[in-house]
């Protein structure tokens, strides 16, 4: 619901490091705890760059897994559900070690188009 | 899960990898973009909100600097927020001076409700621009706080727009985030929006006076809750007949004068 506003940032961000140069790919990084959608987030960095710079310019989404580590077994568990229990001993003082990435990561230039 | 690729042509791969492990992940730099000379990769490595947080961080050193504590009211709508406000600010004036800064995609409904409680509000429509936006951001809040009597406070409210999943992904700058859920909305809440009940310092189970008419399984609530955030303060209360409200009232005159 918010992918919008979020294009608009990615959008920003990419500005401010391209410089002046055609930006061929944006290379985001998302992390599956954060509450976006790859489909809508596509959509909206289609309909935002209408009319702009960024016309045409590919959104790469890497779509990073929930992780978390128990302080109990010491044992990583790849979250399935939201849940955080160790899948190895059910412990539930965890650490979360991954998936709530919301980055631009890096940005492919064509230092050649103008 | 995997890896989300779409091209401009509308093609789509996603494929897992073995190793999920962070540190290792391979990336895919240069062959993957298909072109062929003359592109080059430019690293970035930038917080997609990293605006917005700078934004929320001068509000937090803004409302700090005037001895305002800060709270990020969220909850779905109708959970009943706006009549929690109306309950709980006059039962903390005068010793504490409350002011709200409200949140609504449309409409000063809210607004005027809460005009005759004693508090200073400020309201921000969210409506202008792109449609209506379904949270606050911190560049929304600190439009805001102009208009509120910052110096005269000592604890802002921040009413945000209804909705238990956009708010949760926007820093506005509060010191604390509570939470309204209502009983009437189901067990399972904490699950179906994980990320709204992970972050919430503080959930208020609103509308308590109704359970004598519902199936709902509080303790099936509790532990839904739990096993999402286990440190969540939960206070169980009606704003509509006051009972069960002193705990909550108790955190709030705490936490303006820690």
């Amino acid at each position: 619901m918010h992918e919008l506003a979020l294009c608009a940032a990615i959008a920003a961000t990419v500005g401010d490091h391209a410089g002046g140069a055609a930006v061929r790919a944006v290379n985001v990084e998302i992390g599956h705890l954060r509450q976006v959608v790859p489909e809508t987030l596509q959509f909206c960095w289609t309909l935002h760059n209408e009319g702009t710079p960024l016309q045409g310019c590919e959104l790469v989404v890497d779509h990073v897994p929930a992780a978390i580590r128990c302080r109990g077994c010491g044992d990583r568990t790849v979250l399935e559900e939201p849940l955080l229990v160790c899948g190895s001993c059910d412990g539930t003082d965890v650490e979360l070690t991954s998936g709530e990435e919301l980055s631009v990561t890096s940005i492919d230039v064509d230092r050649r188009a103008r | 899960m995997g890896r989300f690729h779409r091209h401009p042509d509308g093609t789509v791969h996603q494929h897992d990898h073995d190793d999920r492990d962070r540190g290792r992940r391979s990336r895919d730099v240069g062959d993957h973009s298909g072109y062929e000379t003359g592109v080059e990769r430019v690293a970035v490595l930038e917080r997609i909100l990293g605006e917005n947080d700078r934004t929320a961080d001068a509000n937090r050193r803004d409302l700090a600097a005037h001895g305002v504590r800060t709270i990020n009211l969220m909850s779905s709508p109708g959970a009943g927020k706006t009549a929690l406000l109306r309950r709980t600010i006059p039962a903390l004036s005068p010793e504490i001076a409350v002011g709200v800064l409200e949140g609504d995609i449309a409409t000063s409904l809210d607004a005027d409700a809460l005009a005759d409680v004693g508090a200073a509000v400020s309201l921000v429509n969210t409506s202008a621009g792109f449609g209506g936006e379904c949270h606050l951001d911190a560049t929304m809040v600190r439009s805001g706080l102009g208009r509120l009597p910052l110096e005269a406070l000592d604890l802002l409210i921040i009413e945000n727009v209804g909705n238990l999943v956009c708010p949760a992904e926007f820093d506005v700058g509060q010191d604390a985030r509570a939470m309204v859920y209502a009983v009437t909305e189901g067990e399972e809440k904490p699950l179906k929006y994980p990320v709204m009940f992970r972050t919430a310092d503080a959930v208020v189970v609103n509308k308590i006076d109704l359970l004598p008419h519902l199936d709902v399984d509080l303790s099936a609530f509790h532990a839904n809750l739990r096993a999402v955030n286990p440190s969540a303060v939960v206070f169980e209360l009606s704003a509509r007949t006051g009972e069960g409200i002193d705990p909550w009232l108790a955190w709030l005159r705490d936490l303006t004068r820690r």
